[in-house]
C-alpha cells in the first residue's frame, strides 16, 4: 500500500499478451516465463524496472520471479543489441569445426562472447546445439537459424542485420 | 505398402515432395482419420491397451513403453494433463525439430489420441525456446485443426474436449527432463523434481500428467489406424515401429532418415550417410546424443535398437548419432561436451553442481597441457561418484558422465599421452 | 513400527519415516547438509549417503540418499560402508572446492555444521586446482550478514525464510555452479524470522550482524538457559555472554514451543541488557528527573526511610519481571496494597485469558497444537505482530491440508517439493477478523476488515450460529463462510489477543471456542498476552488495579514501582500527578520516565543476570537462569526487596531465589517449582552444570593485561550452574538445565539432536516448564474489573496497533531493533484518506493521542477506523476510543522518545 512512488508499467499491448497467456493457465505466477519473454520481445531484455511491473502483475515477488528468470539463458537481464548472434559451441558442430568459426565470428564483429558490438548492433553469445546438427555448423541470428556455416560468409551473414 | 505405410511418420511428407504438411495435404493421407476413430468409436483404455501391445517406447531417451506409461494415470476428478516434450536440447538431436516443422499435424493427431486415451482436458507442446519455425507451423497446424473442429470443445461431436496450447520454454537443457520440464511450465526454477510422485499420479499444478516425446506421439496415430501387428512388423528386431535416426559429423551426406527399428549402424553411417568424408576414419560414435556412451569399431555391426545398444553398454538415447572421426582429439571432445553438461546443469545436487565443473577444469587441464599425474584418477573418481543414477538428483549427470567413462576406457591412451607429454597431438601447430 | 538394520544392528522406527531422521534420532553419526527436521527432505546436497541393500545377501547394495529413504520393516543399510563413507566425503571434497576456507575470520567458525561434517568425513587434502568462483555480498540490513563465498547451495535459507516463514525477498538465483542467495538488490531482510538463517545455514553465509560486531567463539561464551522477554509465547533462548556483555540469544528447542525457530525481536532485541541506558547505580532524585548515583549504603538509607516512613506503602509490579520478584513486592507492602502493574484495560483482558486457561470447555493449545489445527479465525489482533512466533505456527497450520493430499498420493510427509508441490496452493482455511492487513493475509483464505468490537460481537454471532441458536449468516457473506467453514472442521483454532485491552474480544473468542468444543470438535483457543510475564502477573493478584494505585500516589504515599514504566500503563496526565504526589522507588533495568521521576532508583538485573520465573500465554511457568554476574551494583529486584525488607526490620523468610520461588509456590503458583531445579541440584550428584564449553580458552588469557595469575571461577550460589568449563552438559541433566547444545564432533547447533529424545521429540528428559493451574488465582483473587471506555469524542474508532519492532518495551532499547522501528503512525482506509486530503508518508494530528504521526493506508483498515501506533518509547500510548484526525503539513517524521541505546564494537 506504498502507492505513492512512481511505479514503473508495462505497455498495455505487454499487458494484454501476458494475460491471455495467464487466461490459459490455473493461476498467474504460472505465467512468469511466459511474460518474461513477452516483455523481452518488446523491449529486447528485461530490467529491474520491467521485472518489477512484471511480478506486480504476477502477484509475485520480485525475487521469485528473477530467480526464474536468472534460471533461463534466453531470457536476458542485462541489455543486448539489436541482433543477437548466437553460435552453437555444442558436439556435432564442435566436430565441424565450431571452434574456428566461432574465433572468426568473433574477429569479425570485434567483440567477445557476451559482449556487444559499441553500436549495439550485435550481442554475441554462445549457444547449445541448436538442431541443426545435419547442417553444422550452425548459428542464430534473432530469429533465423543459419545452417552450414563457413567463416567466408560470415561477412554477407551480418550484412544482413542492419 | 504405401509410403506412409512403410514411413509412418515422415511418409506424408515425402508423398507431397518434402515440403511441410498442412491441413489439405495432411487430411489428404488420411489425416485425423485415427483421431476421429479413436475418440468417437473407442474406450479410453482400448487405446491405451492398443498402444501397449503395439511396444510403442518413449522415444525421449529412455524408452519407456509409453502405453504403461499412461496406465498409471489415476482415474481421478478433475484436470488432467498431457504434455509434449519438444524441448530437444540434447546436443547432436534434431528429430523433433525435423517432426513439427514438417508434419506439424501428425503431433497434434497423436496428442488428440493420447489426451483422450488418459482422459486430459489440456494439453501443453512444450517447445524449445530457439524453436522458431516449428513454433510457427505447430501454431498454424493448431489453428487450423481448431478451425476444423478437432482441437476445442467437443471434438467430432463427441463428449471429449481438449485445450491445447504452446509453451516456449526460456532455455536450459534440463528442461527437458521431464519433472524439470513441469516445473518449467508452471513458470518456475527448471529444476528436476523428487520422485515420487511419479508425474502420471502428480505432474502439472499437482495433477495427473504425462510427458511424452513429441516422436512418440507421432507414433500414436498410425498405430490406431494401421494396428498393432502392423505396428510390430516395421520394427526388424524386437522393438517395434520405425525410428527418425541421424547422423551428424565428417560423413558424406549427414541427415535423417525414417527407418525400421533396428537398422544396424553401419549401415546408417555408410549407406545413408554415404559413408566418411575426405578419407577421415571414424573411431567412435555417441549412438544416440551427446549423453550416451561411445561405440567403437567392435559395435559398429550393431543393430540400433534399445536393447542392443544397451548390451554394448550404451543408450540408443535419441537414436541421432554424433560421429568422432580421427581428426578429432578426444580429450578436446570430451571437454567440449563436459562443458556442455556443467553449464546445463539446474544447480541442485551437488556432484552435479561441483564436480562437473571440476570435470570439465580437469579435461581443460589435460587438453592444454597442465594435465598432472593423478588428473585420471580425479576424472575417474568423478566419473563413478557422479555417474551412478541415484548419486544425483536427476538423470542429469548420469547422462553426463556416460561419454566421459567411456572415453576414458576406449580412448585412455590419448589421456595418457597429453599429460605425459604435456600437449595435444592433434592440434595443428599454427592453432 | 518398522524393524530396521543399519550395520547390523537392529533399531526402529516409525515405518515411512526417512531414514535419515531415524538414524539420527538413534543419536548415530550421519552427515547431511539440505535437510532440516522442520523443512523435511529435498536431497540437494546428497551428504547423506548410506548403503542400502536388498536383502541380507545382498554383499553389494547400491548408494541411497538416507533423508530420501523411507523405512520399512527389514530395510538393511550401512553407514559404515567404506563407499558410501568415501562417497559422502567426495561430496565434502565437491563442496569445498569453491569454498574459501576462512574459518579463522568466519563468524561461523568453531560451531559450523560445514566444519563439522568436513572433519567427520575425513577430507583433508584438496586436489581441486582450478579458480575459485567468487560473489559479491549484500548489505541485508542490522540484523543479518551476508558472505556469500561461503555458500554451500544447500538451499536451507530459501527453504526456511520463503516457504517456512513465508518470506518474499529472498531468493535463489542463477543455476549451474553460480546459484546465488540473497536479494535482488541489497536491503534489509524483512521477514520477522530472518534471525533464524544464522541458525539454518550450515555455514557462514548468513550470520548475526550484531553478534559480529563484539564477536565471539562459541566456545568462549558463557551461555545459560533463558526465555525470550519479547512477548508471551515465552520461546525458549540460550542466552550467552562475555565479558560482562550479553553477546547474543539462540533458540533452545522446546518441542511444544518455539520448536527451532524463533522470531527476530526475541533474537535482536536483547542488546538493551548492554545499553548505556542501563540503570547501573543506586540513586537518589534530586527534583528535576535527573539522579545522583550514590553508593548502596546511602541509596538504601533513603529508600528505607520511606518504606519505613508512616506514609502508607504500596508496591507496583510488573508483567515484565519475574513472579519471584512481583510476589516478593505484594509480600513487602502486602496484598491490599499491591497493584501486579498491568493497565486496566490490560488486566481485565488477561483476567479473561487466565478464565480460559482455568475453564475445562477449552483448549489452549502449546505452538506445536496451533500447527494441528485445520481451520483458524483470527479475531481482533493481528498476532503476527503480538505474539510471531504462534503466527509461523499458523502458517504451518494452514499447510496441515497438504500432508493430508501428500499421504493420499502416496507422498511421504518429509518429503517437502513433493508435498507442496502436490498441494500447490491449497490450505486449511485461515480466517482474519482484524483492523489493518496482517502480515498473515498471503496465507489467508478470506479476511474482513473489522474494529475489535466488532469482531467481539462477530464471535458472538458465531458461537450462537453454531450453537443452532441463531439464523445462519446470509450466503456469500464472510461471516457465511467462517461459519460453514468451522461448522465443517475438526480442529478449529480460534485466536485473539489481549493487546486491544478488550476483555468482551477475550471473552467472545472463548465463547466462540467453547461453542465449537460443545459442536464436538477438538476446538482451541488462542490468545495472546501482552508480555513476557502478563500471566504470570496477573496470577500475582493484589487488590489494587492500576487505576487505583495511581489514586493513592495521587493522595500521597510510598510506592516500590518493579521493572515498571507507568507512563506505559496509564495516561501521562494522570501518572503526572501520581508521581508527583508521591515519595516512589523504583527499581529498574534500564532509565524510564518513570525512573526519571523517583525519589530513589535502584539499578535491578535484567533476565540474563538473575534467575527467575515466567508464565506465558498458555499458563506455562518457565525458568530463566542468571546468564553471567552484572557488574557493580546491580542486585535482582527481589533481592532490593529483601533488602528493604530487613531495613525495615522484617524478615522475608527467603534469601535465595530458590526459598523465593517456593514460597510463590504456596502462595497461589503451586507446581512453579518444577519449572527447573534449583541451586542445590546436581547432575548425577555431583556436578554443576558447565556455562561453558570444554574448550573454553580465555579463562588463563582474558585479563592477562591486568594479572597473570587465572582468576579464579565465580562461585554461583543461586544456581546449579557453574561459571567454568567444569561441569556436566550432556543432555541427561534436568533438561531446564541445558545452556547450550555441543556434543563430540557436532560444534554446531546441530548437535541438538544428540540432545533430544528422537529428532523433534522432547529433550531427554523430557521439555522443560510447568503449566500451571490458575484456579487458587480466579479463587483468592480479586478480578479486575472490565475498563471503561475513555470518554473521547471524536469521528474516528481508534484501534492500538502494536509494531514488532519497537511496541515492547525493553527490545525496543536494543539498538538493533532501533534500527527498524517505525516513528510513530496511523493507519487509515485510503478513502477515509482522501477524504481528509491526507497521504502516505504525510503527517496526520491525531487529537486524541495529542500529536501528528505519519500517515499509512491501508485497505484493510476498516473506514471510520483509525490504526494508531502503540507501545512505541515515548508517553502516550494510551489508544483512546474516539478521535479527530486533522492534517499537519508541518509535520516531520521523527522517532518519539529517546532509545538511548548506542551500539557498540
Ligand atoms: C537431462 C535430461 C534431458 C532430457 N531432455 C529431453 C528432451 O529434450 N526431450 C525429450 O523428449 N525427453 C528428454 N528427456 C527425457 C524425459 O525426461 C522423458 O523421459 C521423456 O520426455 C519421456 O518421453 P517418452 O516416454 O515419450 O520418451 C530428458 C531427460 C533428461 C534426464
Ligand atoms: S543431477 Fe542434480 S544439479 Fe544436475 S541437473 Fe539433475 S538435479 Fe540438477
Ligand atoms: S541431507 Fe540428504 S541429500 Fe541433503
Amino acid at each position: 500500500m506504498r502507492g505513492q512512488q512512481l511505479l514503473p508499467t508495462l505497455t498495455a499491448e505487454e499487458i494484454a499478451e501476458i494475460e491471455e497467456e495467464i487466461n490459459h493457465l490455473p493461476d498467474r505466477k504460472s505465467a512468469a516465463i511466459d511474460a518474461l519473454m513477452i516483455v523481452q520481445k518488446h523491449r529486447g531484455w528485461v530490467s529491474d524496472e520491467s521485472l518489477g511491473a512484471i511480478s506486480r502483475l504476477l502477484a509475485m515477488s520480485v525475487e521469485e520471479l528473477d530467480g526464474v528468470a536468472t534460471f533461463y539463458n534466453l531470457v536476458f537481464r542485462q541489455p543486448v543489441g539489436r541482433h543477437v548472434v548466437m553460435v552453437c559451441d555444442s558436439v556435432s558442430c564442435y566436430v565441424m569445426g565450431a571452434d574456428d568459426l566461432a574465433k572468426e565470428v568473433q574477429s569479425q564483429l570485434g567483440v567477445r562472447f557476451g559482449e556487444t558490438t559499441p553500436d549495439k548492433r550485435f550481442t554475441l553469445l554462445p549457444i547449445v546445439c541448436l538442431g541443426a546438427c545435419d547442417k553444422a555448423p550452425a548459428m542464430m541470428i534473432d530469429e533465423d537459424l543459419i545452417e552450414n556455416v563457413s567463416s567466408d560468409r560470415l561477412q554477407s551473414i551480418f550484412g544482413a542485420y542492419a | 505398402m504405401s509410403l506412409q505405410e512403410r514411413l509412418p511418420l515422415s511418409g506424408r511428407v515425402e508423398e507431397i515432395g518434402n515440403r511441410p504438411v498442412f491441413m489439405t495435404d495432411y487430411l489428404g493421407g488420411a489425416g485425423y482419420e485415427a483421431a476421429r476413430i479413436a475418440v468417437t468409436g473407442m474406450d479410453p483404455n482400448e487405446v491405451i491397451a492398443k498402444v501397449k501391445e503395439a511396444n510403442l517406447r518413449g522415444r525421449g531417451g529412455a524408452g519407456f513403453p509409453t502405453g504403461v506409461k499412461w496406465g498409471f494415470v489415476p482415474d481421478v476428478e478433475g484436470v488432467k494433463y498431457l504434455v509434449c516434450n519438444g524441448d530437444e536440447m540434447e546436443p547432436g538431436t534434431f528429430k523433433d525439430r525435423y517432426l513439427i516443422e514438417y508434419n506439424p499435424h501428425l503431433l497434434v493427431e497423436g496428442m488428440i489420441i493420447a489426451a483422450f486415451a488418459i482422459q486430459a482436458q489440456k494439453a501443453y507442446v512444450f517447445l524449445r525456446g530457439e524453436y522458431h519455425v516449428p513454433r510457427r507451423r505447430l501454431a498454424r497446424a493448431i489453428e487450423e485443426a481448431s478451425a476444423k473442429g478437432f482441437l476445442g470443445e467437443r471434438i467430432f461431436g463427441s463428449d471429449f474436449s481438449l485445450d491445447l496450447r504452446i509453451h516456449s520454454s526460456g532455455g536450459r537443457y534440463i528442461c527437458g527432463e521431464e519433472t524439470a520440464l513441469l516445473n518449467a511450465l508452471e513458470g518456475k526454477r527448471g529444476q528436476p523434481r523428487t520422485r515420487p510422485p511419479f508425474p502420471p499420479a502428480s505432474g502439472a499444478w499437482g495433477r495427473p500428467t504425462i510427458v511424452n516425446n513429441v516422436e512418440t506421439l507421432c507414433n500414436v496415430p498410425s498405430i490406431i489406424r494401421l494396428g498393432v501387428d502392423w505396428y510390430r512388423n516395421l520394427g526388424l528386431t524386437s522393438d517395434s515401429g520405425t525410428k527418425i535416426y541421424g547422423v551428424s559429423g565428417k560423413v558424406n551426406n549427414p541427415g535423417l532418415w525414417e527407418l525400421p527399428m533396428g537398422t544396424p549402424i553401419r549401415e546408417l553411417v555408410e549407406e545413408h550417410a554415404g559413408g566418411m568424408r575426405n578419407g577421415h576414419k571414424l573411431r567412435g560414435i555417441l549412438p544416440g546424443g551427446a549423453s550416451t556412451d561411445f561405440l567403437v569399431e567392435e559395435h559398429f555391426d550393431l543393430s540400433m535398437d534399445y536393447e542392443t545398444i544397451q548390451a554394448a553398454g550404451s543408450r540408443m538415447g535419441t537414436g541421432t548419432m554424433i560421429l568422432m572421426d580421427d581428426s578429432i582429439c578426444p580429450v578436446d571432445l570430451s571437454r567440449n561436451l563436459q562443458h556442455f553438461f556443467a553449464q546445463e546443469s539446474c544447480g541442485f545436487c551437488t556432484p552435479c553442481r561441483e564436480g562437473l565443473p571440476w570435470v570439465e577444469g580437469v579435461l581443460a587441464d589435460i587438453e592444454e597441457g597442465r594435465g598432472q599425474e593423478g588428473d585420471l584418477d580425479v576424472l575417474a573418481l568423478n566419473a563413478e561418484y557422479i555417474g551412478d543414477p541415484g548419486n544425483t538428483f536427476c538423470l542429469h549427470a548420469t547422462g553426463a558422465i556416460e561419454p566421459l567413462q567411456s572415453a576414458l576406457k576406449y580412448f585412455r591412451e590419448d589421456f595418457e599421452s597429453h599429460i605425459r607429454t604435456g600437449k595435444c597431438s592433434y592440434r595443428t601447430e599454427a592453432s | 513400527m518398522a524393524k530396521f538394520f543399519i550395520d547390523g544392528v537392529e533399531y526402529e522406527a516409525k515405518a515411512g519415516e526417512n531414514l535419515l531422521q531415524a538414524a539420527l534420532s538413534q543419536h548415530l553419526d550421519l552427515p547431511y547438509f539440505c535437510w532440516h527436521p522442520s523443512l523435511g527432505s529435498v536431497g540437494a546436497c546428497r551428504q547423506c549417503a548410506v548403503v542400502e541393500y536388498r536383502d541380507e545377501n545382498d554383499k553389494k547394495g547400491r548408494l541411497s540418499m538416507a533423508c530420501l529413504t523411507g523405512v520399512r520393516e527389514g530395510l538393511r543399510v550401512s553407514i559404515a560402508n567404506s563407499r558410501a563413507a568415501d562417497f559422502r566425503k567426495t561430496v565434502i571434497e565437491w563442496l569445498m572446492q569453491n569454498h574459501p576456507h576462512d574459518c579463522p575470520v568466519c563468524e561461523e567458525g568453531g560451531e559450523c555444521h560445514l566444519q563439522d561434517m568436513t572433519v567427520m568425513t575425513g577430507h583433508s587434502v584438496r586436489r581441486y586446482r582450478q579458480a575459485k568462483r567468487t560473489w559479491q555480498n549484500q548489505d541485508l540490513g542490522p540484523f543479518i550478514g551476508h558472505e556469500m563465498n561461503r555458500c554451500i547451495t544447500c538451499y536451507r535459507c530459501v527453504r526456511f525464510y520463503a516457504d517456512y516463514a513465508g518470506g518474499t525477498d529472498l531468493g535463489a538465483f542463477g543455476s549451474r555452479g553460480r546459484m546465488y542467495f540473497g536479494r535482488v538488490s541489497e536491503g534489509t531482510l524483512e521477514n520477522e524470522f530472518s534471525g533464524n538463517l544464522v541458525e539454518v545455514c550450515p555455514t557462514g553465509v548468513f550470520t548475526d550482524k550484531p553478534f559480529a560486531k563484539q564477536y565471539t567463539r562459541k566456545w568462549d561464551l558463557q551461555s545459560s538457559p533463558s526465555v525470550c522477554t519479547g512477548c508471551s509465547v515465552g520461546c525458549n533462548t540460550f542466552a550467552a555472554e562475555r565479558y560482562g556483555q550479553l553477546r547474543r540469544v539462540h533458540n533452545r528447542y522446546h518441542a511444544d514451543l518455539n520448536g527451532y525457530f524463533i522470531c527476530d525481536r526475541g533474537r535482536f532485541g536483547m542488546h538493551f541488557v548492554n545499553s548505556d541506558k542501563r540503570i547501573r547505580m543506586g540513586g537518589v532524585g534530586v527534583g528535576d528527573g535527573t539522579f545522583e548515583a550514590r553508593g548502596t549504603e546511602r541509596v538504601l538509607e533513603t529508600a528505607s526511610a520511606l518504606v519505613r516512613s508512616d506514609q502508607a506503602l504500596i508496591g507496583i509490579g510488573s508483567p515484565r519481571a519475574s513472579v519471584e520478584s512481583n510476589v516478593a513486592l505484594k509480600w513487602l507492602v502486602g496484598s491490599e496494597n499491591f497493584c501486579p502493574g498491568l493497565a486496566d484495560a490490560d488486566a481485565a483482558a488477561t483476567h479473561e485469558l487466565i478464565a480460559s486457561i482455568a475453564s475445562d470447555a477449552c483448549c489452549i493449545p502449546t505452538i506445536a497444537e496451533i500447527e494441528r489445527a485445520d481451520a483458524v479465525l483470527v479475531l481482533g489482533e493481528d498476532i503476527a505482530d503480538t505474539a510471531p512466533r504462534a503466527a509461523l505456527a499458523l502458517r504451518q497450520a494452514v499447510r496441515g491440508v497438504s500432508f493430508a493430499m501428500a499421504q493420499e498420493a502416496g507422498i511421504p510427509h518429509w518429503q517437502d517439493a513433493g508435498v507442496r508441490g502436490h498441494a500447490q496452493d491449497h490450505r486449511h482455511p485461515l480466517f482474519i477478523a482484524c483492523a489493518g492487513t496482517s502480515r498473515l493475509e498471503d496465507v489467508a483464505e478470506a479476511t474482513e476488515a473489522m474494529h475489535p468490537e466488532d469482531a467481539a460481537t462477530f464471535a458472538l454471532d458465531l458461537a450462537e450460529v453454531i450453537a443452532g441458536k441463531r439464523e445462519a449468516f446470509e450466503p456469500g457473506t464472510f461471516a457465511a463462510r467462517v461459519s460453514a467453514v468451522l461448522a465443517d472442521s475438526k480442529a478449529p483454532l480460534v485466536v485473539s489477543g489481549t493487546s486491544q485491552g478488550n476483555a468482551s474480544l477475550v471473552r467472545a473468542a472463548r465463547d466462540l471456542a467453547v461453542s465449537l468444543k460443545i459442536a464436538g470438535k477438538q476446538s482451541m483457543l488462542l490468545v495472546a498476552a501482552r508480555e513476557a510475564n502478563s500471566v504470570g502477573a496477573c496470577m500475582v493478584g493484589g487488590s489494587l488495579s492500576m487505576s487505583e494505585a495511581l489514586a493513592r500516589m495521587a493522595d500521597g504515599c510510598s510506592v516500590v514501582v518493579l521493572e515498571n514504566d507507568l507512563y506505559r500503563r496509564a495516561d501521562a496526565g494522570r501518572v503526572n500527578a501520581a508521581l508527583r504526589a508521591s515519595s516512589v522507588i523504583v527499581m529498574d533495568v534500564l532509565e524510564t520516565p518513570t525512573a526519571d521521576g523517583a525519589s530513589v532508583a535502584l539499578p535491578a538485573a535484567s533476565f540474563a543476570e538473575s534467575t527467575g520465573t515466567y508464565v506465558n500465554y498458555e499458563c506455562r511457568a518457565q525458568r530463566f537462569y542468571q546468564t553471567f554476574q552484572p557488574e557493580g551494583e546491580i542486585l535482582p529486584s527481589w533481592a532490593w526487596i529483601s533488602r528493604l525488607a530487613s531495613e525495615r526490620g522484617s524478615d522475608p523468610g527467603w534469601d535465595s531465589i530458590e526459598q523465593l520461588t517456593r514460597q510463590c509456590a504456596e502462595q497461589g503458583f503451586a507446581g512453579i517449582e518444577q519449572a527447573g531445579p534449583g541451586s542445590d541440584y546436581r547432575f548425577a550428584g555431583i556436578s554443576r552444570i558447565a556455562r561453558q564449553t570444554h574448550r573454553y580458552s580465555g579463562r588463563t588469557a582474558m585479563y592477562a593485561d591486568e594479572t597473570v595469575h587465572e582468576p579464579k571461577s565465580r562461585i554461583d550460589s543461586e544456581t546449579a550452574f557453574a561459571y567454568s568449563m567444569e561441569g556436566a552438559n550432556s543432555g541427561r541433566q534436568a533438561s531446564a538445565t541445558i545452556p547450550y547444545v555441543w556434543s563430540p564432533g557436532w560444534n554446531s547447533n546441530q548437535s541438538l539432536f544428540k540432545f533430544q529424545q528422537e529428532i523433534s521429540g522432547p529433550w531427554m528428559q523430557g521439555d522443560p516448564g510447568v503449566r500451571l493451574d490458575p484456579s487458587w488465582y480466579l479463587r483468592h483473587e480479586a478480578h479486575p474489573s472490565d475498563a471503561e471506555s475513555l470518554a473521547a469524542e471524536g469521528e474516528f474508532r481508534s484501534v492500538p496497533i502494536f509494531p514488532l519492532f519497537g511496541s515492547e518495551e525493553q527490545s525496543a532499547r536494543s539498538w538493533p531493533i532501533v534500527r527498524r522501528m517505525p516513528a510513530p503512525f496511523a493507519v487509515l482506509h485510503p478513502q477515509d484518506a482522501a477524504r481528509l486530503g491526507l497521504v502516505e508518508g504525510g503527517g496526520v494530528a491525531v487529537l486524541a493521542v495529542g500529536r501528528s504521526c505519519e500517515v499509512r493506508l491501508d485497505a484493510g483498515m476498516p473506514p471510520g477506523v483509525v490504526g494508531i501506533a502503540a507501545g512505541l518509547p515515548g508517553k502516550d500510548v494510551q489508544p483512546h476510543c474516539r478521535t479527530d484526525l486533522s492534517p499537519d503539513p508541518e509535520f516531520v517524521r521523527k522517532m518519539d522518545g529517546e532509545p538511548g541505546v548506542i551500539a557498540r564494537g
